[in-house]
């Protein structure tokens, strides 16, 4: 199942590869500087209780973010 | 703790020279600030926790430095005020040593922001902190490598014990005094994009004559960072021309700077910003798989175990309450006995003051102000206030330390995104249970300018350590009063918890209704790093809580509470006519506070109360006090007798007080906070009257509907 997808799609315990962000602005700044760049692998660990944010591992780190930040990141999803 | 400054300060003349700490959010600064210069800066575990800079002062081998500890910061380009703060010191104040502070169990990420920075400064010493969780996790770094691939010295440390701390010095020292030259060995970017800084570059140099790093400065306009050119027009104003003509001159060259960074980069600023990132990100990845090693054995991950249960959908929200009543639970039980002693032994030393006065033959209105008034009110509220503030506090800091509050904001972000607000409102929100000026502050973690100003005006609607003792002695007297002596305790910390719910409530309707009326908007973007649970320091964070609190409530005792006495004294024996000015005054407000479920001597209490929450029940004490005698003041069942017998409060009387205790106006001091951060007397009157008018409705409505229903 490889296809392009929105890191918000990508359930809970599997991970993908970040293939472009298509945030603009200040929130493509902060997603970037959090070592979003095309090429990283993220893994969603959890959801939250209402079902957003949702928890990531971005390069060792566990970083929260809500559906409006993570439909911004392009990731192809498949191992 | 010394100067504490938020706004830039230009580069004074020093003689002393200066040690930066520097990192990404949660990486040990402020641990290794204080490791460093004995002081007590705030530390949590949680991104975000430090939002000033602090500085203080080291010796080492007989000469002195000045040491800052700055906010974390993801990028040197600044995002939010805190991070401002940051970029603004390296760049502008220009340490002598800039120390970077990385988390020695993310290495990566944290590299990133090393690469970064020593494109600004050649002074720079990496400190590899938290060494000794990287140990236990089985991950060990080759610093020797680690520093050859950098081009820096580099240093290992953990800086709750204080390992490496001393070699970490000797090098930083030996940057400052110029016997330790880094080389730093510098990203290079994709070709294009060096193609263009080498055409740029000179210019830069040109124009800005020395004062930052030329090459740094011409990625920035290349990749369009849109605060490098308010930040160069800043810096030409008030770091190096001195003369108007040549600001002139400078701001030309500036703009000119632009339109030629602009013709290089065309429309693709964004691409060069992506490419210079993922150079970046690359070089910090290759790096760190060149120095990590991993122990092949994987530990289980306690982590996710632990959060599998805190953040679960089924038991998150029950663990969040029940953690809240829990630690009031013990702050009232905790509080019951030492307040009491205290109790007595203070009002055991007025007495021997009144007999000091009697025997002196002192003139009556001298005791009267003294001893009636300015001691009373002190020693009241060391008595009912100290103790539960004493105790709730090093549990709060416990559960700060051990990294739990960014999970409540996790749990609790839905909510708040629904409400149209920040999901770090949640953390500063938390802060408030502190103190609302702290919370008020922490609001700078907070990007956007609309929701950090919904988070400030709500900050108010979750009771602070001055308000909560408070809230736990009228439950005591009520909630506790209804059920017999076993359960009373459960009941009262039931209610507490409850109001406290209430409270949040509140804040969320609020922020909604903010959202959706005067701060109208979209919500910003949301981002919040979870860090790894950390073993608290309980001893340490008990002791210096205890202390610290002890220390604050002692002193706004005096500085606040005992002219407040005085005041009171002399407002309740100062007659017009037949009446004394305090009856008067409460007479005026009688009839608000009548409708709102209080009497006038409760308004009047809440309004004196304005410099300080804390003495919002010793001042309603002490003015129901001056009417009548009370035989054995001080114990949680004299107070009772004071309020139920004398005074024919009802349970009505106690939940809206307690309602108007949670829902009025900031104290003082967060308002002057609220001021100093907004800049704004209009958002600060705002900040007073928005949780002012909420008080008064609630109260209003739980009056009018428990009374229509004839339930008391
Ligand atoms: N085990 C261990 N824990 C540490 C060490 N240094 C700091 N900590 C803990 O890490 C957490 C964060 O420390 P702080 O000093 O507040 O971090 P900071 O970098 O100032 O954070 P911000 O101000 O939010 O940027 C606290 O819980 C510290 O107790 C260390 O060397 N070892
Ligand atoms: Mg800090």
């Amino acid at each position: 199942m490889a296809g392009l997808v929105t890191l918000n799609a990508v359930p809970v315990g599997s991970s993908a590869l970040v293939t472009k962000i298509s945030a603009a602005g200040m929130t493509r700044r902060r997603l970037l500087d959090l070592g979003l760049v095309p090429g990283t692998r993220v893994e969603v660990v959890r959801r939250s209780l209402l079902g957003d944010p949702v928890a990531y591992n971005i390069r060792g780190a566990l970083v929260a973010l809500r559906k409006e930040q993570s439909s911004q990141v392009v990731v192809s999803n498949g191992e | 703790m010394s100067a504490v400054s938020g706004t830039y300060h230009p580069p004074v003349l020093r003689n002393q020279p200066i040690l930066a700490l520097a990192g990404n959010p949660n990486t040990g600064k402020s641990t290794l600030f204080n490791a460093l210069t004995g002081l007590r800066q705030h530390t949590g575990n949680w991104p975000g926790k430090t939002v000033l800079q602090a500085r203080g002062s080291l010796v080492h081998d007989g000469r002195k430095y000045i040491v800052v500890d700055l906010p974390g910061t993801y990028s040197p380009l600044a995002n939010s005020a805190e991070e401002e703060v940051a970029r603004d010191f390296i760049c502008f104040a220009k340490p002598d040593v800039t120390v970077v502070v990385v988390d020695a169990t993310c290495l990566e990420r944290n590299l990133s922001l090393v690469l970064q920075v020593m494109e600004i400064t050649e002074k720079v010493v990496v400190c590899v902190n938290l060494i000794d969780e990287a140990r236990r996790r089985g991950i060990r770094i080759d610093i020797r490598r680690l520093s050859q691939k950098l081009g820096l010295p580099v240093v290992a440390t953990a800086a709750r014990t204080g390992e490496g701390l001393g070699q970490l010095l000797d090098e930083a020292v030996g940057v400052i005094r110029g016997t330790l030259k880094p080389k730093p060995n510098r990203t290079i970017y994709h070709k294009k994009i060096e193609e263009a800084v080498s055409s740029l570059e000179p210019e830069v140099r040109a124009c800005l004559n020395g004062e930052l790093d030329s090459r740094w400065v011409a990625l920035r306009l290349l990749e369009g960072d849109a605060s490098i050119v308010e930040f160069l027009k800043r810096l030409s104003s008030e770091a190096m021309h001195p003369l108007e003509s040549t600001v002139i001159g400078y701001q030309r060259c500036v703009d000119s700077l632009m339109k030629q960074a602009n013709k290089l980069s065309g429309h693709g600023q964004n691409e060069v910003r992506d490419s210079i990132v993922q150079t970046i990100y690359e070089a910090a990845e290759r790096i760190a798989r060149g120095v990590i090693s991993r122990e092949v054995e994987q530990k289980t991950d306690w982590d996710r175990k632990i959060d599998n249960i805190l953040t679960s959908p089924v038991w998150g929200f029950p663990i969040m309450f029940g953690l809240l009543a829990g630690v009031f639970w013990i702050t009232l039980t905790g509080a019951n006995y030492p307040s009491a002693v205290l109790a007595d032994g203070l009002f055991r030393v007025e007495a021997r003051l009144t007999d000091l006065f009697t025997a002196l033959n002192a003139p009556e209105w001298l005791h009267g102000f003294l001893v009636l008034g300015v001691y009373r009110c002190a020693a009241w509220v060391v008595a009912v206030m100290l103790p539960p503030m004493a105790i709730f506090f090093p549990l709060f800091t416990l559960l700060e330390d051990a990294g739990y509050l960014p999970r409540v904001a996790f749990n609790l972000d839905g909510f708040f995104k629904r409400a149209g607000a920040h999901g770090k409102q949640a953390l500063t929100m938390s802060m408030g249970f502190g103190c609302n000026a702290a919370g008020v502050l922490s609001c700078r973690i907070i990007e956007s300018p609309r929701e950090r100003l919904i988070a400030t005006l709500t900050n108010v609607f979750v009771p602070c350590n001055g308000r909560f003792p408070a809230l736990i002695a009228l439950a005591t007297i009520f909630a506790g009063g209804a059920v017999t002596i076993s359960l009373s305790g459960i009941v009262a910390t039931l209610t507490v918890s409850g109001l406290v719910v209430f409270g949040i409530a509140v804040t969320l309707f609020a922020s909604w209704l903010l959202s959706r009326t005067l701060l109208q908007g979209i919500p910003s973007s949301f981002v919040l790093e979870l860090p790894p649970y950390r073993r608290p320091q309980v001893g340490q964070v008990i002791v210096r809580s205890l202390l610290d609190r002890t220390i604050f409530v002692l002193g706004r005792a005096v500085i606040i509470a005992a002219p407040a006495g005085g005041l009171i004294w002399v407002l309740a024996n100062t007659a017009v006519g037949d009446v004394t000015i305090l009856s008067v005054l409460a007479g005026q407000l009688d009839p608000l506070g009548r409708n709102m479920g209080l009497d006038g001597f409760i308004l009047l209490a809440f309004i004196l109360g304005l410099p300080a929450n804390e003495i919002v029940l010793p001042v309603l004490i002490m003015s129901y006090l001056s009417g009548s005698a009370l035989t054995e003041p001080g114990s949680i069942a004299s107070l009772r007798q004071l309020l139920v017998e004398q005074q024919g409060w009802t349970w009505l009387t106690a939940l809206c007080t307690m309602l108007f205790m949670l829902c009025h106006w900031p104290c003082g001091t967060a308002l002057y906070t609220i001021r100093r951060e907004q800049n704004s007397w209009r958002w600060t009157l705002l900040a007073a009257l928005i949780p002012a008018a909420v008080g008064v409705l609630v109260c209003l409505s739980v009056n009018y509907a428990v009374r229509g229903l004839g339930l008391v």
